[in-house]
């Protein structure tokens, strides 16, 4: 089962997939077109695990990472399916991240990387944007690079865990205006779904409605005002996100 | 005792669905309801309704010229520019009064003392002159921490862990403090008197650190600003009483217990 969370003529629903329509929780049949997609969970805690691709982390000229590297998103970053993220005024690169995002669906503390799957509710797709003129080296990334408003988009569902037999062996794919620009699959994860949660459940209390962001392989390029970005994992759906052009002017 | 004046105050009583409104003696941490005073310690508090907490690292004038050296080397290389932010996210939150867990292997914490500015209205990229008007209200936040020398990666480890953000007692409305830029703050390990610091020692005021925080992120309704923590915070071990005073607003206390001895073991 794959479900959505979306407004339909000021209304939330629940909806669930029909081809190219979707099903609202009260039977109506409506088109992709006459909705605005929200995120398909309202997140509470949510993580992402930076460097977590080796080709990635060579790429942006890190070392990978011995330690898991994770830091945290605010409220003010999600946002959902078809979201148009401004790419602020004067940057000279932006750049989207195609994450596998796992759902938390039961409070998991404690538990070993041979449990963890038990404590997935789902997964979703995650396009995690960094603007990488602001990165400075204090809580590296931090959030004015990585926290930005409507800089991380997650969906358009989320799709049951029981739905995917291998979460591990996925293939990501990014296309700006409809050119394929960045490739992986999560077998390449450094650390893998199981070791996250664990890892995380031996840190803190791990709750339902928490996200863990898994980290993007390599292929980020610059974004400009007017592209549109499609993150798209197999078997889990393609996320469209759109970048708008600045209202203010550049700031130093 | 002396009769201080009293401010108002929203309160969150433990299984009370929505908040109280109540006068607040806060010099000497104490509630009016109903005209009956009750000290702070006799009441079940639970956490103010909140949204996100974010905390403002490096925001002390003392800490930063302490560090200024640093700032230069690798793996810095440069003193930050924009503000420093780290999030303290839903597990750390926990009420005036509740033990925090101590992890398994830490032999001490820091008390991190902070003014928390709970943000009033949504706020994107406000002025200077106008910043002040989205203070909602001030609380009194503990930004437990456990002792790290680097300053290169997010603290998760250090500074997320389960119970690790006391905040409270209580929320006093933004207009019940004249200003927020010259507050006595105040630390306490058992008692005693550990540390003592003020806003007036900012690096970014208030508003200027509500200013440089909304030019590149949205602050929600709800969600609290802590405004830094003072260098030298004092250390707590197991079993130690940990206090933080702010003139006006009242005293946060919550006692540092061995995980262990808190939780059930987890089952095999």
């Amino acid at each position: 089962m794959k479900r959505a969370r979306v407004i339909f003529h000021g209304a939330r629903h629940t909806a669930t997939d029909e081809g190219a329509q979707l099903r609202l929780d009260d039977g109506r049949l409506v088109e992709e077109a006459e909705v605005t997609w929200l995120p398909p969970v309202e997140p509470r805690t949510v993580f992402a695990v930076g460097l977590n691709y080796a080709d990635h982390a060579k790429e942006i000229a890190s070392r990978p990472q011995d330690e898991l590297l994770i830091f945290l998103k605010g409220p003010n970053a999600i946002a959902g399916h078809r979201a148009s993220t401004v790419r602020p005024a004067g940057v000279k690169f932006m750049h989207y991240e195609c994450e596998l995002a796992v759902v938390i669906g039961r409070p998991a503390r404690r538990v070993s990387p041979a449990d963890a799957r038990a404590h997935v509710a789902g997964y979703t797709v995650a396009n995690d944007y960094a603007v990488r003129d602001f990165l400075e080296n204090y809580y590296r990334p931090n959030l004015r690079a990585k926290n930005r408003d409507a800089a991380t988009l997650l969906g358009p569902w989320l799709v049951d865990a029981g739905d995917v037999s291998d979460p591990m062996n996925l293939e990501l794919r990014t296309t700006v205006n409809g050119t394929v620009t960045q490739r992986g699959n999560t077998r390449n994860m450094i650390f893998d779904i199981d070791h996250l949660i664990a890892h995380l459940s031996s840190l803190m209390t791990l709750a339902p409605g928490d996200v863990i962001l898994t980290g993007t392989p390599e292929g980020v390029v610059n974004v400009n005002p007017g592209d549109e970005v499609a993150t798209e994992i197999d078997g889990i759906g393609r996320l469209v996100g759109f970048i708008d052009a600045d209202a203010a002017p550049p700031v130093a | 005792m002396s009769s201080s004046t009293t401010v108002p105050a929203l309160l969150a009583l433990r299984g009370h669905a929505q908040p109280l409104e109540a006068r607040v003696d806060a010099a000497n941490n104490a509630v009016w309801l109903d005209d009956h005073r009750l000290d702070a310690s006799a009441l079940a508090w639970d956490v103010p309704a909140i949204g996100c907490v974010y905390g403002a690292a490096l925001n002390f004038r003392g800490l930063r010229d302490s560090l200024e050296a640093a700032f230069h080397l690798p793996p810095h290389g440069a003193p930050p520019r924009a503000p420093v932010l780290y999030i303290k996210p839903r597990n750390t939150l926990l009420a005036h009064g509740l033990p925090v867990p101590l992890p398994a292997g830490v032999e001490t914490v820091e008390v991190g003392a902070t003014l928390g500015v709970v943000i009033g209205r949504d706020a994107t990229r406000l002025p200077l002159d106008h910043a002040a008007e989205v203070i909602g209200g001030y609380t009194i936040v503990n930004d437990v921490t456990i002792p790290h020398s680097s300053l290169f990666r997010p603290p998760l480890r250090f500074k997320c862990r389960d119970g690790f953000c006391p905040i409270g007692p209580w929320v006093v409305p933004g207009d019940a403090l004249p200003s927020p830029d010259a507050l006595a703050i105040r630390a306490y390990v058992n008692g005693e008197l550990k540390m003592r610091n003020s806003t007036a020692n900012l690096h970014r005021s208030v508003a200027q650190l509500i200013s440089d925080v909304t030019a590149f992120m949205t602050l929600r309704a709800g969600d609290v600003l802590l405004v830094g923590v003072p260098e030298n915070p004092p250390l707590a071990r197991a079993g130690d009483v940990m206090a933080v005073e702010i003139d006006g607003i009242g005293r946060l206390e919550n006692r540092l217990v061995l995980e262990e001895g808190l939780l059930p073991e987890a089952a095999p």
